[in-house]
């Protein structure tokens, strides 16, 4: 068909057009342009009464604000990195569980990200840091200065924090609650461990209120002892134990905390029905998806590069590149350790176990790694992944305890190896004035059997203190609520009975209920025929 | 008329099809089972235990056809279905009493 042409509305509309091109270039030539960057980031930049004029001590404090805020960037951006570690963990505990269960260790996994965080700023953060004394780098921080303390033959010990409640007390504060976004990141990692230990027969309200326990008061009682300024980390300046208790990123604050009370846990809930025969040997159950679980070990290793370097609380520390590649390192090295471990002993480089191996050397170099070699980094790497198929067959074959995930073995064992690995490979490069004691941290094997000793203690702290209080926790709500689902929820799958939704629901499962066919669907198109006769013909 | 139920490998499946189209089978109904017979199961390994497997996938294929077609149907599935390793499975074969096709009403051997 012939298109008449409106001449008139074309020709308004070219002139339009070349007018509004002509206000662009001419605007792109005024405007001052810098493609290649050297123009951008002036002296005029600096904060000074008179712009660009800055006096000397404008400039200094122009740089001394800028040295915070490169920390607190830093700090906040190894923080987010952490938060998404929580994805990692929930991807490797469902993938290494049942379909049948996959809703619930997914709702557990996202619910202790809720219910952690929340807890943690109710309580947890002010016991663990109301008393630290302050974050230099991080600005001042100086209304954490409530500690309390006991004193014992002549000497200070730190046993709790008090201020800070519900960011209360001086805390509402972008030092502060910078601090606070790192710290809690940290915390619901050591929570969210238990989850994978005690899948597919733990009851969705008991473990809420583990969410609660180790947020509040569990994890910050241990952590206030080594990071918050307490007894743990006094024991250099108390009884010149090196420098006092040392965990750099929390191989023991985090995840010997979490493995120990999923060691607790375990044992209280009892084994998955089928785990084990009637003569004790155990059963593999196997996951249900591995290449979310190899997805989930990839997620962790990408987090813990914020997990570890972020420690340093410092983007100006450059310490920080050593950190990374000794995390980097001590987690390939644990990932090929216990696949060649494997490869040897079943004939198989067996994938769960390979990716167990990695997590474990990460685990493992957590405490460590500021203190260490990257050579010293391998080796703790490739003992870490022995160590945890140790770990977990003798957890399964001789203690014959259902954890499904390992997660005593890659947490618990290797946590606790980690602190203790600090003590004899710390090389003397780092950690001057480190807990208050001068001169560089140094291990047994670089003549400092006193650090050794100390590490020593805090692992036997918190082997001690961590178990008992989380079985105690669990016997009690096992007394009372029950920790356990029902057998006939545990055999048919507890998605239904504890979440009410399945995770997999096939759609061949579900009839069609009586539907009205929109009109745009009418084999006839006439459209507003919804009636019957209709319905048929279009085959419904 | 005589069912004649086939147990079969699930990769032998096409080869089937193709076979008994040749001589005329036009349709069947195929489903996946599980089973065990002499081909004894496997070992699957998670972490640091092991598990006997001794539920195998297998896929059971159904036919209806007349009385006359039945040992050269059985034949020609036998010959595509078989490899000469213990698993290769097994066909049944039993009586139908009636046969109804939906869409017309028919019955008997025009419904086949």
């Amino acid at each position: 068909m012939h298109r008449r042409v409106n001449w008139r509305k074309a020709g308004w509309v070219t002139l339009l057009s070349l007018f509004l091109i002509g206000v662009v270039c001419a605007a792109m030539a005024w405007a001052a342009s810098d493609p290649s960057g050297t123009a951008t980031g002036t002296i005029s930049d600096v904060t000074a009464k008179v712009a660009g004029k800055p006096t000397m001590d404008e400039i200094a404090t122009q740089v001394g604000h800028n040295t915070i805020s490169i920390n607190f960037v830093w700090v906040l951006l190894t923080g987010f990195l952490v938060m998404f570690m929580q994805a990692g963990f929930a991807l490797v505990e469902t993938g290494f569980t049942r379909a049948k269960n996959a809703a619930h260790t997914m709702a557990m996994n996202m619910v202790v990200y809720g219910v952690g965080v929340l807890g943690f700023f109710l309580t947890g953060y002010a016991l663990m840091f109301g008393g630290v004394g302050g974050v230099a780098s991080l600005g001042g921080c100086t209304a954490l200065n409530h500690e309390l303390t006991v004193n014992l033959f002549g000497k200070t010990f730190g046993l709790i924090g008090l201020n800070g409640f519900a960011f209360t007390g001086g805390t509402y504060d972008v030092g502060c609650l910078c601090l606070f976004l790192f710290q809690v990141v940290f915390m619901d990692a050591a929570a969210t461990i238990p989850t994978g230990a005690m899948a597919e027969r733990w009851k969705f309200v008991p473990f809420c209120l583990w969410g609660l326990f180790c947020s509040m008061l569990l994890y910050p009682l241990f952590g206030n002892w080594v990071w918050g300024g307490g007894w743990l980390s006094q024991l250099g300046t108390n009884f010149a134990l090196g420098h006092g208790y040392i965990d750099f990123a929390g191989s023991s604050v985090v995840h010997a905390c979490g493995g120990i009370a999923a060691l607790a846990g375990i044992i209280v809930l009892g084994p998955r029905i089928g785990k084990f025969r009637k003569d004790g040997t155990p059963v593999a159950i196997p996951g249900h998806n591995l290449p979310m679980a190899v997805l989930g070990v990839f997620i962790l290793a990408f987090g813990w590069f914020g997990f570890n370097p972020g420690s340093t609380l410092s983007g100006n520390d450059l310490r920080i590149s050593v950190v990374a590649v000794n995390t980097m390192l001590a987690s390939c090295a644990g990932m090929l350790s216990a696949m060649l471990y494997m490869w040897a002993t079943t004939k198989k480089p067996d994938l769960a176990m390979s990716g167990n191996g990695c997590l474990a050397g990460l685990v493992a170099i957590t405490a460590p790694c500021a203190f260490v070699s990257p050579f010293g980094a391998i080796i703790i790497g490739l003992i870490s992944g022995l160590i945890v198929i140790w770990v977990a067959q003798g957890v399964e074959w001789k203690l014959k305890l259902d954890d499904p995930v390992g997660a005593v073995a890659v947490h618990g064992a290797n946590g606790l190896w980690g602190v203790i690995s600090l003590g004899l490979f710390a090389d003397g490069t780092y950690g001057d004035k480190w807990n208050g004691v001068s001169g560089t941290v140094r291990g047994l094997f670089y003549g400092d059997s006193s650090q050794f000793i100390a590490q020593l203690i805090g692992a036997v702290t918190c082997f001690v203190v961590v178990f008992g209080l989380s079985y105690l926790f669990f016997k009690i709500i096992d007394a009372t609520i029950g920790m356990r689902v029902s057998p006939e929820a545990e055999l048919m799958g507890i998605d239904i009975p504890e979440i009410g939704a399945l995770a997999y629901p096939r759609d061949d499962m579900y009839s069609m209920p009586d539907v009205v066919i929109p009109s745009k669907v009418s084999s006839h198109g006439n459209g507003n025929d919804h009636s019957r006769r209709n319905r048929d013909k279009v085959g419904v | 008329m005589k069912k004649i139920e086939a147990i079969i490998r699930p990769q032998k499946v096409e080869d089937v099809k193709n076979a008994l189209a040749d001589i005329g089978i036009k349709g069947m109904t195929i489903a996946e089972v599980r089973g065990f017979g002499n081909q004894k199961g496997f070992i699957d390994h998670f972490r640091v235990s092991e598990v006997y497997v001794s539920l195998l996938p297998k896929m059971s294929l159904s036919i209806v056809v007349p009385d006359q077609q039945v040992n050269e149907v059985v034949d020609v599935l036998m010959d595509a279905a078989q490899t000469g390793e213990i698993g290769d499975g097994k066909i049944f074969v039993s009586s139908v009493e009636e046969v109804y096709r939906i869409r017309t009403g028919e019955q008997g051997e025009e419904a086949i």
